[in-house]
């Protein structure tokens, strides 16, 4: 099966090889913060976590949006979805394997990773979100080699499959709400502490993996003719609007929680989220083009009309990926941190370093991306 | 010839290039010759024996180390009773190196010429050249 | 017969199970933290701000802790090692501090360390319980053996007592002490209440270094102990005790 990756046209082989480029540039410049240590990251001791397990965190969400198509398909026997879901886990699998790496990267010691298992304490959320991406990563690899290789032969899958395939929605939104409370648990962190994180976790995820998936599927029907066709397109872009309405809506109960308590430590968050804090603004333009983004998205999305035409659907997906990007990646975890315990304003900017590591991982994932695709799509063509 | 016979070579070609990796990047380094280690320790009184006889101890000297590190560092246990009745202070660089003072000749040669990195010197500070006599008393 | 593609799945189980046996076994073994229910003595520190603050710019602590403990002088605050350091008192008691506190204690620079939490954050995050709550005196352990390097601790930690390691801290120690190990670059180290010289039978170097007899050192569950004398006569407070966390080092102000 993996052998169909290995066929493609001169363009199929050019993307390759310069996904490659970027990842080999990555892992240069990995080796030099292996030799050199963190310290070649703009994370310091106040600001202890910052582009890696900001890119982590979004990730996740990425891969347990997969359950969008998922759950239509399979449970309520939504046809329409059949050409997509093979992508929504293609996609998941591609983004877990890519949180495992932004993890692996950030650690201190990364050899020392194996006593995660030796010595495991099971009251760490980090175990249990280990636990749970690890069963996500199988759950997925096994589904869609299932799935995908029956459909090869052409016979209906086993009926064993059915059950796991079951047992892999409420895993999503385990994998998700385990992310979440490895940051809603710390009494340290206010801005973080906070009930609605795993429920916003989940909202921002539903609609921001919906939105990467019409992107990919609408560069398929470009790049690769595989045409999935117009029902299962707007269906997620529905999906994605009324995801994407949760999350604005946790974020506006976050906002009027911390501002009308006016508890000093939860609104200096805020304050220099949106306004700064002294000198201090790395994130305020970010932030606010975050939101201008989502007001945009909202507009697009909510009006059917404008739903429905696809060139708009597109910027309203672009649009909408990027605030959420912004906003659940580096707003949220960085924001953590600033101001500090002690209520010290440092600010993070990632190094050149931390950027093309990320830059790198993001290229396996979409070189996996592309050749699990190549897969699917080129056993599907056989077939038909 | 089968179909696609160069592509199968190469692909060979790549895959034990890369699985060979230790093997080629160790022909062009220079091992030291596999020397047995200077045993000869400074004489303190009273400390003429090892822990363990030295055949024990060349087999088994990492895991002692494990686990006086464990004993010590997780259960505040420093004492050592040897079999014959003898105590040491779990230490390494307190009871080990007090006597194998040089570490070139006594941890070095070995771990070298097998090619295995211990990382207890990362942390660890190794006798400078003739510590004075510390930590070794008898409880 | 097996073909190469069942060969690869069986395989690939196996194997998959095996490297599950030794998580489910340590997870049956149920080597579970102990509460502070179960400590038979408690150790904290009481802070007579008194008499620290008598002295202008002394740091006599500070420099015994360092080089007991090899700790590195790293000049950019943004990424060095602190055990015990000075915090102003604003920092340090955000919620205590108002404008028209004493002028005398509102900017004064006061010695923080490792409170030595009853109910540490820190050990509940960490992953590999490379740091842990002593049980049989209370002191929150640190095993640099064992440490990952994740920083969840960092984040867990309400009075930033951890500090990271950021790079080779040996190329910022000028003399090294040989009696106590440096650390490596990669792992998270405290203040740990000098657990090395407790068990030789003596005090934290901190303690001992104080001219003032500023800082005293003692067992809260021995009622006859100094520091519970002092808790007693005077009045004392502690950083963000409403976190829940417990912290073991008291202030006299």
């Amino acid at each position: 099966m993996l052998e169909k990756a290995l066929y493609g046209d001169r363009k199929y082989w050019m993307w390759i090889i310069s996904l490659t480029g970027v990842m080999v540039i990555g892992g240069l410049f990995y080796l030099h913060q292996f030799r050199n240590g963190l310290t070649v990251t703009g994370m310091s001791r106040d600001v202890t976590w910052g582009l890696y397990i900001a890119q982590f965190t979004f990730l996740v969400g990425v891969a347990a949006s997969a359950v969008m198509v998922v759950l239509p398909y399979y449970l309520h026997n939504y046809k329409a979805f059949g050409k997509i879901t093979i992508l929504g886990e293609f996609l998941a699998i591609s983004a877990v394997t890519m949180c495992v790496l932004f993890i692996v990267v950030d650690m201190g010691q990364p050899f020392r990773v194996i006593n995660l298992f030796l010595h495991p304490s099971p009251r760490s959320m980090m175990l249990w979100d280990t636990v749970a991406l690890m069963g996500y990563l199988l759950l997925n690899v096994l589904i869609s080699r299932v799935t995908l290789s029956a459909e090869r032969k052409g016979i209906a899958p086993p009926h064993w499959i059915k059950p796991v395939i079951i047992l892999s929605i409420p895993w999503a939104i385990s994998i998700h709400t385990v992310t979440a409370f490895l940051y809603s648990g710390l009494a340290a962190r206010p801005f973080w502490m906070t009930a609605v994180l795993a429920p916003r976790f989940l909202a921002s995820a539903f609609a921001s993996g919906p939105a990467l998936l019409i992107l990919v599927c609408l560069i398929l029907r470009k790049v690769a003719k595989y045409d999935v066709g117009r029902e299962p397109i707007q269906k997620l872009a529905v999906i994605a609007t009324y995801a994407m309405c949760a999350n604005v809506f946790f974020f506006l109960m976050e906002v009027f929680t911390a501002a009308y308590s006016n508890i000093p430590e939860h609104m200096a968050h805020f304050e220099y989220l949106y306004f700064g804090l002294g000198n201090h603004h790395a994130l305020v333009p970010w932030m606010w083009t975050s939101a201008a983004l989502a007001v945009l998205t909202l507009i697009l999305l909510l009006n059917p009309k404008f739903r429905a035409k696809e060139n708009l659907l597109v910027v309203a997906c672009a649009a909408l990926f990027a605030s959420i990007w912004i906003d659940k990646g580096m707003g949220m975890v960085v924001t953590g941190f600033i101001p500090s315990t002690a209520g010290q304003v440092h600010e993070y900017f990632p190094s050149v370093t931390e950027i093309f590591v990320a830059l790198g991982i993001w290229a396996l994932g979409i070189l996996m991306v592309t050749a699990f695709y190549k897969i699917a799509l080129s056993l599907r063509r056989s077939a038909a | 010839m089968p179909r696609d016979f160069n592509r199968i070579v190469l692909g060979l070609a790549v895959f034990l290039a890369l699985v060979l990796t230790p093997v080629w990047t160790n022909l062009f380094r220079s091992v030291p010759p596999l020397q047995d280690p200077e045993i000869a320790t400074r004489n303190i009184p009273g400390k003429d024996k090892c822990v363990l006889p030295s055949v024990e101890m060349k087999v088994t000297h990492m895991n002692l180390l494990n686990q006086w590190r464990d004993s010590v560092v997780r259960n505040d246990q420093r004492d050592y009773a040897t079999a014959d009745g003898r105590h040491f202070d779990m230490s390494l660089s307190r009871t080990c190196m007090n006597c194998h003072t040089d570490k070139a000749k006594f941890c070095d040669r070995c771990h070298n010429a097998l090619a295995v990195n211990p990382y207890c010197w990362d942390c660890h500070v190794e006798p400078l050249v003739q510590p004075a006599s510390m930590g070794t008393e008898v409880r | 017969m097996m073909d190469r593609r069942d060969f690869m799945k069986y395989a690939g189980l196996s194997g998959l199970s095996l490297a599950s046996i030794p998580l489910l076994k340590k997870l049956s073994a149920a080597e579970l933290p102990q509460g502070s229910s179960h400590a038979t003595k408690q150790l904290a520190m009481v802070v007579n701000l008194r008499k620290c603050l008598e002295l202008d710019n002394c740091t006599k602590c500070i420099e015994a802790c360092n080089q007991t403990h090899n700790i590195p002088l790293i000049d950019n605050p943004d990424d060095n090692i602190r055990w015990i350091w000075k915090e102003r008192f604003d920092r340090a008691f955000e919620d205590q501090e108002h404008e028209h506190l004493t002028e005398s204690i509102r900017w004064s620079p006061l010695v923080v360390m490792c409170n030595h939490c009853e109910n540490p954050p820190c050990v509940r995050v960490c992953p590999t319980q490379a740091t842990w709550k002593r049980e049989k005196d209370g002191i929150v352990m640190m095993d640099w053996h064992r440490c990952i390097g994740c920083r969840y601790c960092m984040a867990a930690c309400p009075y930033g007592s951890r500090s990271f390691n950021w790079r080779d801290p040996r190329q910022h120690l000028a003399k090294i002490q040989p009696d106590y190990p440096t650390r490596t670059k990669g792992v998270v180290e405290k203040c740990t209440f000098c657990d090395e010289r407790l068990s030789r039978g003596q005090l934290p170097s901190c303690v001992e270094a104080c001219s003032e007899k500023a800082l005293t050192f003692g067992d809260l569950s021995d009622h006859k102990s100094e520091v519970r004398e002092l808790l007693s006569s005077a009045y004392t407070i502690r950083r963000k005790p409403s976190l829940g966390t417990g912290p073991q080092v008291y202030y006299i102000v």
